[in-house]
């Protein structure tokens, strides 16, 4: 009985169905809700969710969590914005670096110390928070619009919002690591059993520490289309960003646990999650109700419960007999 | 179905007829079980004939499709596990379910705590939770956490804890799978004890000889069926083992293990291993394997085995002492090195250090092998294929597909996608460790084989086994352990049961018994 892959295969299409039926819902419901401003909005500001969820979703199948992301995020934002003035490459550098050092230190602390994740990455996003109020004199950091720093967040390609494009491609080398290489099966491997992995002379530190790294970059890129697309740094952007991320992942049917997950289930997740948003602002549009936008929060938690339930109810069912 | 009558008039426990099927296919059909008041009940059969199912049903894990459970003078049906327990059937797992960090009072007590003043009292828990330490004859202070006490006591705890809530059955499953020969003996005068006060005991057991120190009635089950039930006393071990498989007495009784006469030379020495000593648990250990040959390591529990061969493989830190392999010297820090010069390991745990449950038999096979078959990062999927079917086909693993997830396979199935994994690699010596460990028994004279295959072909093997006659049968050479330090050295037909035991137990003084492989 191929219980286990049903759950995955349920998880996974069940995000998937979610997310159709949201979108019909939309169209059928909203004038303009496929319109092209509608969707180049949700993308380009769903992008930056998305990449942040991409390394979440590779640290918890790998059997850990980040908690630094936002914070990560928020610091990348702000450097980049520091350093917009010399374009648009020199910025996107200097903030993807910072959230790789933010990365190599969670990696260190994890992998080298020992420390558990959930401590050491909650340590990291209280210093990477203070790094950036320190670095932005607890204000916002506006950027230069003189160059061409803000064309990633804001420019299109084809229409096409630059972030969307950046973020669809980081999902699909994402998905072709996880699935088409070592590297990415020993991720499966070490999230589904560590010590076994290390019995068979898998790399296990070495990938344990790859996949904080890269969760730590992504944010920091995260971060550097934050600031272009909002033209300022912002040093307390990202609160709550790393829940979001955790969310995104385990809708998309990713375990908790480790050891069995998918990269594209993930990125219905964000999108999911985010168009909950969209359509609410949509129903308030039509001016029969008025619901806040705290509303959000409270349908994505309760869509969240589901899944979670749903995932643990066939667990259950999956003991072995 | 071929039973003799309980020796009292009225059991404590009958299930009857008894129907289970998953998803369509039948786990259970019709069977029995019968348990007396104040008996101790073997319940034995292979790896799926229906055992565990029964066992769970009784206790509420799973519903029954059909039969009917009467249990002290009434019908009987537990929603959960809990429920059994209040009912007066306590379950004592293999991995013992109790609370680590809190004290030995609190675990046998939590649930039924007496209270004073509506505040808990302490004293009256502390003294009966002694008292009920007591009757084990185990003199311990019960307000320690339970972590810091051994298996053996843990396991006591859990018993006390059953007592405690008035258990009239229990069911222990393996309960001796992680304890050594003391402390087997100390479990048995506790069940011996509990049988006495009149409660009955279902156990559950791969390991023949207990049944006869400790039962008084066998059930055996076989394909979801129950096919005997008898006396312990009135069946030979060759009738248990002939019933659980369904064979002829006569093929069983030809050996007790499949590894029968070896072909095929022995070469020059592939690991030669000189004073390893590590922790407190290896002492002085000195040890050689050849090419083609299998070296067995027999022992107690705690004599320094797995220790030893965790060193070997670079699992553990070595305190001091030389090993080399090919000649090389093999000085390995992590599993990583040890697996680079050739040397796989299979360890005795194989759902804790050996399979990654939600991977397929394709990935568990082949993951250590990434390095030889991924091309710049990208696995080559087509090497991998090939690898696969090759090794799925040569060692006979039952699986529905090479996608199919490891955990759904038998125990047995399992350990060939492992033994696979090594061999896959070429490896000059691969380190079994209690290799047919919980798997039954038609699949255990299959690995046992298929090691004998092995070894024919050039490998060299060291195996550690405590189950003595695999290691007596199947080995070259045996070095017996003990406390650390190899203490007798045996080949070809020095080896007998009462050597090794005499050395086991003993130690030997003299090794002038030492020599090479006849």
């Amino acid at each position: 009985m191929k219980k286990t892959s049903l759950i995955a295969a349920i998880s996974s299409q069940g995000v998937l169905i979610a997310l159709a039926l949201l979108i019909l819902f939309g169209w059928l419901r909203y004038e303009n809700f496929l319109g092209l401003f509608n969707i180049s909005t949700v993308l380009r500001y769903n992008s930056m969710f998305a990449l942040v969820a991409l390394g979440m979703c590779f640290v918890i199948m790998a059997g850990g969590i980040d908690l630094s992301v936002g914070s990560t995020a928020a610091l990348g934002s702000v450097v980049s914005a520091l350093v917009s003035d010399q374009g648009m490459l020199v910025g996107s550098l200097v903030g993807i670096a910072a959230g790789l050092c933010v990365g190599i230190l969670n990696g260190f602390v994890i992998v080298k110390l020992r420390i558990l994740p959930f401590i050491a990455t909650l340590a990291t996003m209280l210093a990477a928070n203070g790094t950036a109020l320190l670095l932005a004199h607890d204000q916002t950091v506006s950027v230069s619009y003189d160059g061409t720093f803000v064309n990633l967040g804001q420019g299109d390609i084809f229409n096409i919002p630059i972030p969307a494009i950046i973020a669809v491609a980081a999902y699909a080398i994402g998905s072709i690591v996880l699935n088409f290489t070592s590297t990415g099966r020993s991720v499966l491997a070490i999230g589904g059993n560590e010590d076994a992995s290390r019995m068979m002379g898998l790399p296990v530190d070495r990938v344990k520490f790859m996949v904080y790294v890269l969760s730590g970059g992504l944010s920091g890129l995260a971060g550097v289309i934050l600031a272009s697309q909002f033209g300022a740094g912002q040093p307390i952007e990202g609160v709550g960003w790393e829940l979001f991320a955790i969310a995104s992942v385990v809708v998309g049917g990713t375990l908790l646990t480790g050891g069995v997950g998918s990269v594209g289930a993930t990125l219905a997740g964000v999108l999911l999650l985010g168009l909950i948003f969209n359509v609410l602002n949509f129903e308030n549009g039509l001016g029969w109700i008025s619901l806040s936008a705290y509303w959000q929060s409270v349908i994505r938690g309760l869509f969240l419960l589901f899944v979670v339930i749903l995932q643990s109810r066939l667990a259950v069912r999956d003991k072995p007999t | 179905m071929v039973s003799e009558a309980p020796q009292n008039n009225t059991p404590l426990l009958s299930m009857q007829n008894i129907n289970k099927a998953f998803a369509g296919i039948p786990a259970l059909s019709s069977a029995s079980l019968e348990v007396a008041a104040g008996e101790v009940h073997a319940l034995i059969g292979q790896n799926g004939a229906g055992k565990s199912t029964m066992i769970k049903i009784l206790t509420g894990y799973v519903s029954r499709d059909s039969g009917e459970i009467n249990f002290d003078g009434a019908a009987f049906e537990a929603r959960s596990p809990h429920d059994a327990q209040a009912k007066g059937i306590s379950t004592i797992y293999q991995e013992i379910n109790l609370v680590p960090f809190r004290s030995i009072t609190e675990n046998i007590c939590l649930g039924r705590e007496s209270r004073r003043y509506g505040f808990l009292n302490w004293n009256a828990m502390h003294e009966e939770a002694r008292g009920l330490m007591r009757r084990f004859n185990i003199n311990i202070d019960v307000r320690k956490p339970l972590y810091e006490f051994n298996t053996a006591t843990q396991q006591m705890v859990a018993i006390a804890r059953a007592i405690g809530f008035k258990a009239k059955l229990f069911i222990m499953d393996e309960p001796t799978s992680s304890l050594d020969e003391r402390e087997v003996n100390v479990l048995f005068d506790v069940i011996r004890q509990l049988k006495q006060s009149g409660i009955s005991v279902i156990f559950v057991s791969h390991k023949l000889d207990e049944l006869y120190q400790v039962c008084d009635r066998v059930t055996i089950m076989r394909d979801g069926r129950t096919v005997k039930v008898a006396n312990i006393k009135s069946i030979s071990k060759i009738e248990l083992v002939a019933s659980m498989l369904g064979r002829d007495v006569a093929q069983v009784a030809k050996s007790a293990t499949a590894f029968g006469n070896r072909k095929g030379k022995i070469g020059e020495t592939v690991l030669e291993a000189k004073s390893l000593s590590a922790g407190h648990m290896v002492q002085d250990v000195s040890f050689s394997v050849k090419s083609g040959e299998i070296v067995g390591f027999a022992g107690l529990l705690g004599a320094g085995r797995t220790e030893t061969a965790r060193l070997v493989f670079g699992a553990d830190a070595m305190r001091s002492g030389t090993m080399s392999l090919d000649g090389q010297p093999l000085a390995p820090r992590h599993p990583i090195d040890a697996i680079a010069q050739g040397v796989g390991f299979s360890s005795e745990d194989r759902k804790l250090e050996g399979i990654i449950p939600d991977m397929s038999v394709a990935e568990n096979l082949t993951l250590a092998l990434m390095p030889q078959i991924t091309k710049a990062g990208i696995v080559d999927e087509e090497k991998q294929r090939v690898i696969v079917e090759k090794f799925i086909a040569r060692l006979g693993v039952k699986c529905s597909g090479p996608e199919q997830r490891i955990r759904e396979l038998s125990g047995g199935n399992q350990q060939k996608v492992l033994l696979a994994r090594w061999l896959a690699m070429n490896p000059k010596l691969v380190i079994l460790d209690e290799p047919t460990r919980g798997i039954d028994v038609g699949a255990k004279a299959e690995i046992q084989s298929l090691i004998k295959e092995l070894a024919e072909q050039g490998l060299g093997v060291l195996m550690i086994s405590s189950e003595l006659e695999e290691v007596i049968e199947g080995s070259d050479r045996v070095f017996v352990l003990r406390e650390g330090r190899n203490v007798a050295e045996f080949a070809g037909k020095q080896i007998s049961e009462a050597a090794v035991m005499a050395a086991m137990a003993h130690g030997n003084e003299d090794h002038a018994t030492s020599g090479s492989a006849s």
